[in-house]
């Protein structure tokens, strides 16, 4: 069964294609991961799944919604796709707690007291219990992008999107944000990630997709990729990042 | 100009002079509120992005363009001649009758309302986009993350500019009592007609100008420290 099936997905900003005709799709519980050099579209890719970029053609089904179809209710489609930044984007006006409880009340899906049980609930699976009734700006790093993944699980959804999560925190940051990860796909949740960790990509990842010039140059399962690159490109990017 | 004859003066026409300040601060302070509105609205209509097709493309590039020729032509124009034609020419033209009141707060209301715009539109804009992003892919509509989270970050950066288009408006209002409406500077020129003190009677309604900005000012300034403190915190 699959979450997300891309057809030939075309983007383009101005004159140029970003995204050059890619084909991917994962499977339920399945963990990708994303890789390539800066500019070769990886995370305009993963902006098209959840339309915050609109694909120029081409097709998305997510969970049997069409995303690529004008006509689909796009606010709809969105509560099941989870979407963390790396800029982390939580609001700054309000305190870790209404940053998670907004959109399960302002969509109506949750009542007060049900959406900060479920706030409650998160926050402690992030570890961050104590950090509910804090703003943003009182946290670190590290802290706000675990409450940006609570924020992403309160809508309950199935598919979850990383844009390079770990990419804006220090170093000693990194590791508490990629357990909350690790743990998340261990519960089986579906997850793609744009990301350069590759630790975290060998352990937690089924498959990694290296893309470049907005092509899939090639796609296999994590280690395998890693191990044996078979194509030159994937080399090259591969002996300067590990 | 001796003292003596100034207190003179404005122990006998204090009520004439109150009421003219009291009536400049209400015209001012509901032209800024009805300005605000319509700040409010094209702020938001001009910041949202236009679809790609469909029906609410044409009607959002038509509101658009009604939007900036109502800008243009209110910042571009002077305010006494919008004042003229607001009050006789739309009156004369339509045959519909309004006061000078009347006349004179939807002229200021239109004119802060263009400036205004500008406010929110600037307000909107220097909020990260991240913030719109982060609330649409939690399913919010775009209103909705408007209303819930662009909003009230951009209306707490907008406040000192706010404070300061009402300073504006409040010292624009004097250019209504060109149509007659009976503010402070109009009730300055009635003081004069009546007893030909022109040195003395203007001074004294400088001064009350003067008085009143200046205290606005100073409480623009707190907000504004206070704003930028929780600001600085929220950095």
């Amino acid at each position: 069964m699959y979450k997300v099936k891309i057809n030939n997905l075309i983007k383009s900003f101005g004159t140029g294609n970003v995204l050059n005709g890619i084909d991917m799709s994962v499977k339920e519980r399945e963990v990708v991961c994303i890789i390539g050099p800066s500019g070769s579209g990886k995370s305009t890719l993963l902006r098209c799944i959840n339309a915050l970029e609109v694909a120029t053609s081409g097709t998305i089904i997510v969970d049997d919604y069409e995303i690529t179809d004008p006509k689909v209710d796009i606010n709809r489609v969105r509560r099941n796709i989870g979407m963390v930044f790396q800029q982390f984007n939580l609001f700054p006006h309000m305190t870790a707690l209404k940053n998670i409880t907004l959109a399960p009340r302002a969509l109506k899906i949750l009542n007060k007291e049900e959406a900060e049980e479920r706030a409650f609930s998160l926050l402690k699976r992030v570890g961050l219990e104590s950090k509910a009734h804090s703003y943003p700006h009182m946290l670190s790093g590290g802290q706000q992008q675990r409450v940006a993944i609570a924020r992403a699980l309160a809508m309950n959804p199935d598919v979850m999107l990383f844009d390079e999560p770990t990419s804006a925190l220090d170093p000693e940051m990194v590791g508490e944000v990629l357990s909350v990860m690790e743990s998340l796909a261990d519960e089986g949740m579906t997850m793609i990630l744009v990301s350069h960790e590759m630790g975290f990509a060998r352990e937690a990842a089924d498959r990694v997709i290296f893309l470049d010039e907005g092509v899939i140059v090639e796609e296999n399962e994590a280690n395998e990729l890693f191990a044996n690159p078979q194509n030159e490109r994937t080399k090259n990017f591969l002996n300067m990042i590990l | 100009m001796s003292v003596e004859l100034m207190s003179k003066i404005f122990s006998q026409y204090w009520p004439m002079f109150l009421r003219g300040a009291a009536a400049t601060l209400m015209i001012s302070l509901t032209a800024t509120i009805l300005g605000c509105l319509i700040g409010l609205l094209i702020g938001v209509v001009r910041t949202t992005p236009t679809p790609e097709r469909g029906a609410k493309r044409g009607i959002l590039r038509a509101l658009n363009g009604i939007f900036s020729v109502y800008i243009e032509f209110f910042r571009g124009t002077p305010m006494i001649v919008q004042a003229m034609f607001i009050y006789f020419g739309i009156t004369g033209a339509t045959g519909i009758n309004m006061s000078a009141y009347t006349a004179g707060l939807i002229t200021l209301a239109l004119n802060a309302g263009a400036y205004i715009s500008e406010i929110f539109r600037g307000g909107i804009q220097s909020v990260s986009p991240g913030q719109m992003e982060a609330a649409r892919s939690l399913g919010l509509s775009h209103s909705m993350s408007m209303v819930r989270v662009v909003l009230p970050q951009a209306i707490r950066m907008m406040i000192p500019a706010l404070i300061n288009q009402y300073i504006i408006t409040l010292k624009d209002t004097s250019i209504i009592s060109v149509i007659g409406v009976r503010e402070l500077t109009q009730s300055g020129k009635l003081i004069i007609a009546s007893n030909f003190r022109s040195a003395e009677i203007w001074f004294t309604v400088g001064f009350m100008y003067y008085v009143t900005v200046y205290i606005l000012s100073k409480i623009g300034r707190l907000i504004e420290r206070r704003m930028s403190y929780v600001q600085s915190k929220n950095k």
